[in-house]
């Protein structure tokens, strides 16, 4: 059987030809943030497994490919960004501030959220980064609103939604698909499907392959492809953001991809084999892309593990940052629930 | 069918186990000795449920009898309706209770009102199981306290159980009444312990439970609060304070009678939930017993002790500072017997 990841490989020749218009200083740039996220989320367990924070986290290590390559792919900051559960990447990605995310983790009042909401609901609004769900789809319909509000102010921005395949089974999916179809809103449906959604294989949730074929069923155009490929994904979404900008409504992406952790802080796993995740961790896309920057001549070995080791030192910064904010003052607790 | 089973048997001493372990065991047994027992929710099978309330069911009676969905909610609350319709006797689990919200067509507008608008001829006997509340730092959407929603619902039975003990024997009365309940299950009240008989027993519907009696006061309390209310009530005989706590047990319908005796006998009522105040269960309790022949015997103001009128919080202590603490119930009934309202 061909690897789902790689069965919507990108064509060799074509990841040439994306690798050069993005050039050397993107190259690193992506391979940098990948890294990052990558610290961000093994320091997240570390620092949970030493009981500093409290609450479930949703670690999205292994998928680090699907959020750079697709927040640099669309207009972060000017676009939108409706996020999920499983979004620190996502976050990072966007260009968020690192510290005030890790803050946020550690429930602190410099936080994103004041400590409010914690690492399912961290939201940049400044940026346009309208936060994170803990609700499974339940970006969908905002996203409907938010591409309609973009329709009536007239703007060319785009709004981006992120779910995961096991979101694509909630009646919210259905309709908001239906509906930005009908008024050709322009909202990008990003769709990582990682195979899982908690313990719930694809192959059990739904009768069909591709999540991306629930498209047709509204009229709107699809692509699957490697979401362990940061050309291909980049790739696709830039194509999915020119369709939409042009006025053509509403794009499904699906992105092939493979969470490595357990859904949250307390699962055991049994719902999947050692050897399937053995055979995506090959298709690691750090290393992946790595290795392309270096056959590219972009990069040196030695730059790469500099490259690693400043990304890590980021993570710890953050923490530092992190531990040394104020907790929030009890006083405060009942601020910010009306305007 | 509940005819049965023991009500209200004593609970062996010796026999402790956890909440979780007492709704595993009685979902067990009432599977084994009833075929149209069923059980549907989201990762209930060999994730075993996110607080492992079904872990293992699944390999005891197979995928088509613990039965995981896709995450859709609203679809695997109506399988419950209507195979409950047809002969079966679902049990759903609300992986979260705050899921519900997208599930309230298929309970409010159909199961709710399905036997009285088709005359009292048709019946939807399931059990919807919700972990709900907060103090897990699971954040305003994974942290709800949503019950007093179906108390509003005529039609929908509402239980609360407040330990192992109870939810064995509540969820049993639950399973053969006939109609739609909610059952809710405290999330911190999973791990907690008391000793459960190891047969299948029921604990009616409707009945309040009088879980300590006392002279100076009545708390009304639910869930983990009639545990927190408890131990506020030994903290404060300390003080030769002595609370009378009272567990309705069910919230939909109420038992208002052993509610109305406890306040003649106290003349004083303070009302504990974890749900928000403002619309909350409480209120409820109050205008009844205002309404009720306790009211000519009450020495003090009805005063309510729920969770602060905000979302949850995620930071630990903030999240700690919206609900009651047993430290918070310790001072509201000190202050109420001591008259200062
Ligand atoms: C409406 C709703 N149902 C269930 C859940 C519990 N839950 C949180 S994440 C999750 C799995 C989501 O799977 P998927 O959409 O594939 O995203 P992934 O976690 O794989 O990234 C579940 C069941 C929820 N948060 N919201
Ligand atoms: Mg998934």
């Amino acid at each position: 059987m061909i690897h789902p990841s790689q069965e919507y490989a990108l064509d060799p020749k074509r990841a040439k030809q994306v690798l050069k218009e993005l050039g050397p200083e993107t190259g690193r740039k992506f391979l940098e943030t990948m890294y990052t996220i990558r610290a961000f989320e093994e320091k997240a367990e570390e620092l949970y497994g030493l009981g500093k924070v409290h609450g479930t986290m949703h670690l999205s290590i292994g998928q680090e490919a699907s959020a750079v390559g697709t927040s640099n792919a669309v207009r972060k900051g000017y676009d939108y960004l409706l996020n999920h559960h499983r979004g620190h990447g996502h976050c990072i990605a966007w260009g968020s501030d690192i510290d005030r995310m890790m803050a946020e983790f550690m429930g602190k009042e410099t936080g994103f959220c004041r400590g409010r909401g914690g690492s399912m609901h961290i939201a940049d609004i400044e940026n346009n980064n309208l936060g994170a769900q803990g609700i499974v789809a339940g970006s969908l319909p905002i996203s409907v609103g938010v591409g309609l509000s973009i329709k009536l102010r007239q703007t060319d921005q785009i709004c981006l939604v992120i779910f995961g395949d096991g979101g694509s089974n909630e009646g919210a999916f259905h309709e908001s698909l239906n509906m930005a179809s009908i008024w050709k809103l322009p909202v990008l449906f990003l769709c990582e499907n990682n195979q899982y959604g908690m313990s719930m294989s694809v192959k059990r949730s739904m009768n069909i392959e591709n999540i991306a074929d629930r498209g047709a069923s509204y009229g709107i155009p699809s692509r699957i492809y490697d979401g362990n490929d940061v050309l291909a994904v980049y790739d696709a979404v830039k194509w999915a953001a020119d369709t939409i900008r042009s006025g053509k409504g509403p794009v499904l992406l699906e992105a092939k991809t493979y969470r490595w952790r357990g859904h949250s802080k307390s699962d055991r796993q049994l719902y999947r084999t050692r050897e399937e995740l053995k055979e995506w961790q090959a298709l690691d896309p750090i290393p992946r892309f790595a290795a392309r920057l270096v056959e590219a001549g972009y990069l040196k070995d030695s730059d790469v593990e500099t490259i690693r080791a400043g990304a890590y030192q980021t993570i710890e910064n953050a923490v530092a940052y992190a531990e040394a904010s104020p907790e929030p003052d009890v006083a405060t607790l009942m601020e910010g629930i009306y305007a | 069918m509940l005819e049965k089973f023991p009500v209200n048997p004593p609970a062996p001493e010796g026999r402790v186990i956890t909440c979780v372990e007492a709704l595993r065991e009685g979902l067990r047994q009432l599977m084994e000795q009833d075929p149209s027992i069923f059980l549907i929710g989201e990762d209930i099978g060999v994730y075993g449920g996110a607080f492992g309330v079904t872990a293992g069911l699944v390999d005891q009676f197979g995928e088509e009898r613990v039965r995981d969905t896709p995450i859709s909610e609203a679809a695997l609350t109506g399988a419950c309706v209507g195979s409950a319709l047809t002969g079966m006797h679902p049990i759903g689990e609300m992986q979260f209770s705050d899921f519900v919200v997208l599930a309230m067509e298929q309970l409010v507008m159909q199961a709710a009102k399905i036997r009285f608008m088709f005359g009292g001829k048709a019946s939807v006997p399931m059990v919807m199981r919700l972990a709900a509340g907060s103090g897990t730092g699971a954040a305003a959407q994974h942290s709800e306290n949503l019950e007093n929603w179906f108390v509003h619902v005529p039609g929908l039975k509402v239980v609360m159980p407040s330990n192992a003990y109870e939810a064995k024997g509540l969820l049993v009365s639950a399973v053969y009444d006939g109609n739609p309940v909610m059952f809710f299950e405290n999330k911190l009240m999973y791990k907690t312990s008391c000793a459960v008989p190891e047969e299948l027993y029921s604990i009616p519907l409707g009945k309040a439970n009088v879980a300590r009696a006392g002279k100076d006061l009545t708390i009304v309390a639910t869930s983990i609060m009639v545990q927190r209310s408890l131990e506020a009530a030994r903290q404060l005989a300390a003080e030769g304070i002595e609370l009378e706590v009272v567990d309705p047990r069910t919230l939909n319908p109420l038992d208002d009678e052993t509610l109305v005796n406890s306040v003649i006998k106290t003349g004083k009522l303070l009302i504990v939930h974890e749900a928000v105040q403002t619309g909350g269960f409480g209120g409820e309790v109050a205008a009844r017993i205002a309404a009720s022949p306790a009211f000519g015997y009450l020495e003090a103001p009805i005063r309510r002790l729920g969770g602060k009128d905000m979302p949850i919080p995620y930071n630990r202590n903030l999240e700690k500072h919206a609900v009651p603490q047993v430290e918070d119930i310790v001072e509201e009934a000190r202050k109420l017997v001591r008259g200062a309202y």
